[in-house]
């Protein structure tokens, strides 16, 4: 017998995780919408409840439209399960409230999306869970952080905002010498551009409301497992996951790393996390990032192909400072960039327009195919001038350490044709030149 | 559960899955036995189900897999023995026996050496011989990761199995080869993919076991199934006089058809 193949990932983004409808035989993914699902009888509901049975009971908890997506994105990241969460904000509240908790201590990169950063950084102490922000690149401050208490570590694939690569397999290598999980945020890459379980991180999540959705339409996260990590016997050496380890009262007395040896976590996650805080997604917004699934490798690859050319017209502009785009030579992770995101660098990125903050919102306010708003991984063309907006509270000197100048724009890019969007930009370019004169 | 079973090398910690319920030696006995590169976690929902329903259950995992100390044991032969001398461990008379593929044949040989303690015997996605290909034995040897994977896409039947397993959400295919590759790197004693797959390779004891087997006998098999295959699986049933029943799965039918094992289970636990 010739021995199979495992599917390839254009074939899995349209099909993992569905099978034409048993009963009606839709070949497109049904809308399940619907809160609850009867059940055959007394036992049958008794056994859904206590684990006795696999299904749906409550869509807060589980439905069949997410779980084609749960599957799905499983399958592209090559993990064992995931869990489609409200918000890409509500996959890392998620993460860190089934492994974490009050005395609790995260280790994080400091390049980070600011609403994780502020999830880190404010309402999480207030609960007891302090997070010790580091430098990506330097790997002795990531070991040093680490406390008795650190629960896992936690970075971008692409840091914001400056792009910097997080070097996965050596910050995979401290967690695991350190009985720790390494915990990445996928949104700027996806699977497409790199599988960060492939490189030794533990769990992943996506704001699936970016390149997965692609369309800018919906807002959704998903929360990965990729089964690796041993919570058994990482709490047998440091006492430090009894959250799966050890009887849960809240589920009958569960040890879910006894029920589930590679999907421990995501069964808490599911039966405690989602049923208790309850940030699920509609089954609406699940189909809708399902269609965006169906094309990411088409979408991805002109997304790559467009910042290319827009990032090559950029760095050879005279009114542009600099480009932060690690595929060029001059930015500080183009080694590891080169070694982990060989099909490219993502479709966001910053660059510096040389002047003043008039002349920044002079560029930004003459762009006609690029849209003014604080969003990114649209199919469409996206820009946003930080000291303007995300950071406009800054003064030039706050602005520098958080490594933005008066001049830094970011671009999302899109899916247009790459001659129109550097027409667009060339002119706008024009415009904030004399706006300086 | 933990327990301290005789074995060829003295006695060693072996673990078992109770279902959720603590284990009660006096309640109608289920042991799970499960099948190579596997541990006990094949049957969370199934060991749940009849712990719940008033049955003991031990579910277990084999030496040298899981959380089970000692060293893997060579032949279904070997492990036959490792089982019963479990069942002495936890005190256990007589038991209703259900294994998975590698575990069905162990759990045969059981019943064939000790038939006055096997209330029933079910055997899940098994054949007789189970012979293993001289390409995935020597690709198991050379590059068991490889080899995971030609596994992986031979017991899975579809792309998609619903509601999944343990439930909602789960990607099988990711799942199974998680596990598979986490039992493969928790034992550096010796290549256990190519081990295990050995042993069923070389038992050579199933039709002189049948008659020994007192007890009634399921098969219950996936009509998808392309790791045991149909063909080898006639002859055998009419050995052990077994009710086959078939069930819409491939080889991974705990976690492809949970339900409909389920419903098979219990009509030979009836």
């Amino acid at each position: 017998m010739a021995a199979p193949r495992s599917l390839q990932f254009d074939t899995l983004s349209l099909h993992a995780g569905q099978r034409p409808d048993p009963v009606t035989g839709a070949r497109a993914v049904p809308i399940y919408f619907t809160t609850s699902f009867v059940f055959r009888d007394a036992d049958h509901a008794a056994a859904l409840f206590n684990m006795e049975r696999g299904g749906h009971v409550y869509s807060r908890i589980s439905n069949p439209t997410n779980a084609v997506l749960e599957e799905r994105v499983a399958a592209l990241e090559g993990g064992v399960g995931a869990i489609a969460t409200a918000s890409g904000q509500a996959a890392l509240h998620l993460a860190v409230a089934t492994i974490a908790g009050a005395g609790s201590h995260i280790v994080a990169s400091r390049a980070l999306y600011g609403g994780s950063h502020n999830l880190l950084s404010y309402p999480l102490p207030r609960f007891g869970i302090e997070t010790t922000f580091v430098a990506p690149r330097d790997l002795a401050a990531w070991k040093k952080a680490i406390r008795p208490n650190t629960r896992f570590l936690f970075g971008e694939t692409l840091g914001n905002p400056g792009l910097d690569v997080l070097d996965i397999p050596s910050v995979a290598a401290i967690a695991h010498e350190h009985g720790l999980p390494l915990m990445v945020d996928s949104t700027f890459t996806t699977p497409w551009l790199m599988k960060p379980f492939d490189h030794g991180a533990d769990l992943l999540f996506h704001s699936a409301t970016k390149f997965l959705s692609g369309h800018g339409t919906v807002i959704g996260g998903v929360l990965v497992d990729s089964g690796r990590f041993d919570w058994h016997a990482a709490h047998a050496r440091h006492g430090r996951f009894g959250e799966l380890a050890q009887p849960y009262d809240g589920f009958h007395g569960m040890v879910f790393s006894e029920e589930s040896t590679v999907g421990a976590f995501l069964l808490r996650a599911r039966r405690e996390g989602l049923r208790d805080f309850g940030a699920c997604m509609s089954p609406h917004t699940a189909w809708l990032i399902l269609q965006g699934i169906e094309t990411l490798p088409l979408r991805m690859a002109r997304h790559i192909e467009n910042t290319r050319k827009v990032v090559a017209f950029l760095a050879a502009h005279p009114m542009v400072a600099g480009v932060a785009y690690p595929e060029l030579e001059s930015h500080l992770s183009h080694a590891l960039a080169r070694q982990l995101l060989p099909r490219g660098c993502g479709s966001v990125f910053s660059f510096d327009l040389r002047g003043s903050r008039k002349q920044g919102v002079a560029f930004i306010e003459a762009l006609k195919i690029f849209s003014h708003l604080a969003n990114v991984g649209d199919c469409r063309s996206l820009v946003i001038h930080p000291a303007s907006t995300t950071h406009f509270r800054m003064d030039d000197a706050a602005l520098a350490q958080a490594g933005i100048t008066a001049g830094t724009i970011r671009l999302s890019i899109g899916l247009e044709d790459a001659d129109d969007l550097i027409d667009d930009l060339r002119r706008a370019l024009k415009i904030a030149e004399k706006a300086g004169a | 559960m933990e327990l301290l079973v005789e074995g060829p090398q003295g006695p060693a910690a072996a673990y078992a899955y109770t279902g959720g319920k603590a284990f009660d030696a006096a309640l109608p006995c289920v042991v799970f036995v499960h099948g190579a590169l596997h541990d006990h976690s094949d049957w969370t929902l199934l060991a749940r189900w009849c712990a719940h329903h008033g049955h003991g259950v031990l579910a277990v995992d084999l030496p040298g897999h899981g959380r089970s100390g000692g060293a893997p044991l060579a032949s279904v032969e070997a492990l036959a023995e490792w089982l019963l001398a479990l069942l002495d461990a936890a005190g256990v008379e007589r038991a209703t026996l259900v294994g998975h593929s590698m575990g069905s044949l162990i759990a045969l040989e059981a019943a064939a050496r000790a038939p006055q303690r096997v209330r029933a015997l079910v055997m899940i996605g098994t054949a007789y011989p189970m012979k293993v290909s001289d390409a995935l034995l020597s690709t198991a040897r050379e590059a068991p990761l490889r080899a995971i994977d030609m596994v992986n896409a031979f017991s899975h039947s579809g792309i998609a199995a619903k509601p999944s397993f343990p439930g909602p959400g789960t990607w099988l295919h990711g799942a199974d080869r998680a596990l598979m590759r986490r039992l493969q790197a928790d034992q550096t004693a010796l290549n256990l993919f190519h081990h295990d797959f050995s042993v069923c390779d070389r038992y050579s004891g199933g039709l002189q076991a049948a008659p020994g087997v007192a007890c009634p006998v399921t098969f219950i098999l996936g009509a998808r199934d392309q790791m045991t295959l149909a063909k080898h699986t006639g002859e055998f049933a009419q050995a052990l006089r077994a009710q086959v029943r078939r069930v819409n799965a491939g080889h991974a039918l705990m976690s492809e058809a949970p339900d409909a094992v389920l419903a098979a289970l219990r009509c030979a636990l009836a």
